[in-house]
């Protein structure tokens, strides 16, 4: 192999386990997930100049984990012995529900999270999405609020066991 | 050309940011704990937007203005933001019918701009239009929950439906800058959204039992720095931290 194939296969390599360190960062809204189950995390790259560059996405324009994911991913790589990182925030293309796999929509039902029913298109003016109570599996459920805990979510009760829970919106 | 866009960008993002320090202040002290947490949520995305756009606008000017210097450290004269995104948010039903009526533009227009030719502002639209069918959405509901409720309520969403009327007008209006980023097809054309923004409104005031105000005069200023008299008590809320400890990060 030559000198330089050598190179190439050390710096994949590297842009591997950086990739692995970033991506086992969580999302501190919704511990269960991970940047990378969320989609939020779009490319890890070695630059020439041997820099760490870590491109991400916002869920919402104004989602304040940015801040956070950003800190936790230059904690994460510097604890494994990364040097400098630049991590660019992309917003194209923009992010949508339809990125969470099936495992990560697992992951939030059993967390208590309803997740995204269906995918995610331009809305009615009106009308509501059917929502499963992550609880008990009931479709007899209403909305409280268009707005819960967090900008992503919403607020859902079930009318079978009267629990209230959070609901994922579909975006 | 690199003027106009800077301008541009800048007046959308001064939409966003006073919208957002508007709804902000209901924080604590809207009618119900669901509207305190919807109402500081979509206050939330108006910020991220204007931080995305003074971001931009900063890159374009490309003189080392961040978003915070562009956001907290410019005049009154300075921002161009429209006349109804400052006015107060009075009773519940004057900050729903503010938030019904620059939805109702917002969501159709980001729409448009996702087909901008500039990539940064098709982006960011591609983003912001989701989160305003939310605030319209919301909005709308109000609207006609409040309109079709009470004698109280249907008298007060009524007031406040006629009282933000005026500052409608400005929405569509198009001035110079506009004009050459429209023919470029950087900036959206707003004359093609008044029709659909008209049936939105007819359609969500008729259901909710009001009377559609007629066309009228409209009051207009905000682009090029006339603004209402509550503007200067805003700017002074929202830029006490960074005039009074300059540089201030969190
Ligand atoms: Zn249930």
């Amino acid at each position: 192999m030559s000198a330089t194939a050598k190179f190439r296969e050390n710096v994949e390599g590297l842009r591997r386990i950086a990739w692995d360190v970033a991506a086992k960062v969580v999302d501190p809204e919704v511990p269960v997930l991970t940047i990378e189950d969320l989609g939020v995390l779009r490319d890890v790259r070695i630059a020439d100049d041997g820099v760490v560059e870590v491109d991400i996405t916002p869920t919402y324009t104004g989602c304040p984990a940015m801040g956070v994911f950003t800190m936790d991913i230059e904690t994460e790589l510097a604890k494994a012995g990364f040097g400098e990182v630049r991590i660019n925030t992309v917003l194209s293309p923009a992010w949508t529900t339809d990125w969470l796999s099936e495992e990560a929509r697992e992951k939030l039902r059993d967390y208590g999270i309803a997740p995204p029913a269906g995918k995610a298109s331009r809305r009615a003016l009106f009308g509501d999405d059917e929502v499963t109570c992550p609880r008990c599996g009931s479709k007899n459920t209403e909305k409280v609020s268009e707005f819960g805990s967090t900008a992503c979510k919403a607020l859902w009760r079930c009318c079978d066991c009267a629990e209230p829970f959070d609901y994922f919106k579909c975006i | 050309m690199k003027d106009q866009l800077f301008a541009y960008v800048l007046r959308l993002a001064d939409d966003a940011a006073i919208l957002g320090q508007r709804l902000g202040e209901w924080c604590g002290h809207a009618p119900t704990l669901e509207e305190d947490i919807g109402l500081a949520n979509i206050g939330l995305d108006y910020i991220g937007q204007a931080r995305a756009l003074y971001t931009y606008a900063g890159e374009i000017e490309g003189k080392g203005r961040d978003e915070d210097q562009l956001c907290f450290l410019r005049h009154e004269r300075e921002f161009s933001n429209c006349l109804l995104v400052e006015q107060p948010n009075g009773d519940f039903a004057e900050t729903i019918a503010r938030e019904f009526f620059f939805a109702a533009f917002m969501l159709p227009f980001w729409t448009r701009l996702k087909a901008s030719r500039d990539e940064t502002l098709a982006a960011i639209a591609a983003k912001a239009e989701k989160e305003a069918a939310y605030h319209l959405r919301h909005s709308a509901e109000w609207v006609i929950r409040l309109g079709d409720g009470t004698g109280e309520s249907h008298e007060r969403m009524q007031d406040a439906v006629e009282a933000l009327w005026i500052y409608t007008g400005e929405l569509f209006e198009v001035d110079d800058t506009l004009a050459t980023l429209i023919a470029d097809g950087i900036a959206v054309d707003p004359e093609p959204i008044r029709t659909e923004w008209r049936e939105t409104v007819a359609r969500v005031l008729s259901e909710a039992t009001l009377a559609i105000p007629e066309e009228g005069y409209a009051q207009t200023g905000g682009r090029s720095g006339i603004h209402t008299e509550h503007f200067g008590h805003l700017l002074s809320e929202m830029q006490y931290m960074q005039r009074a400890y300059p540089g201030l990060k969190w």
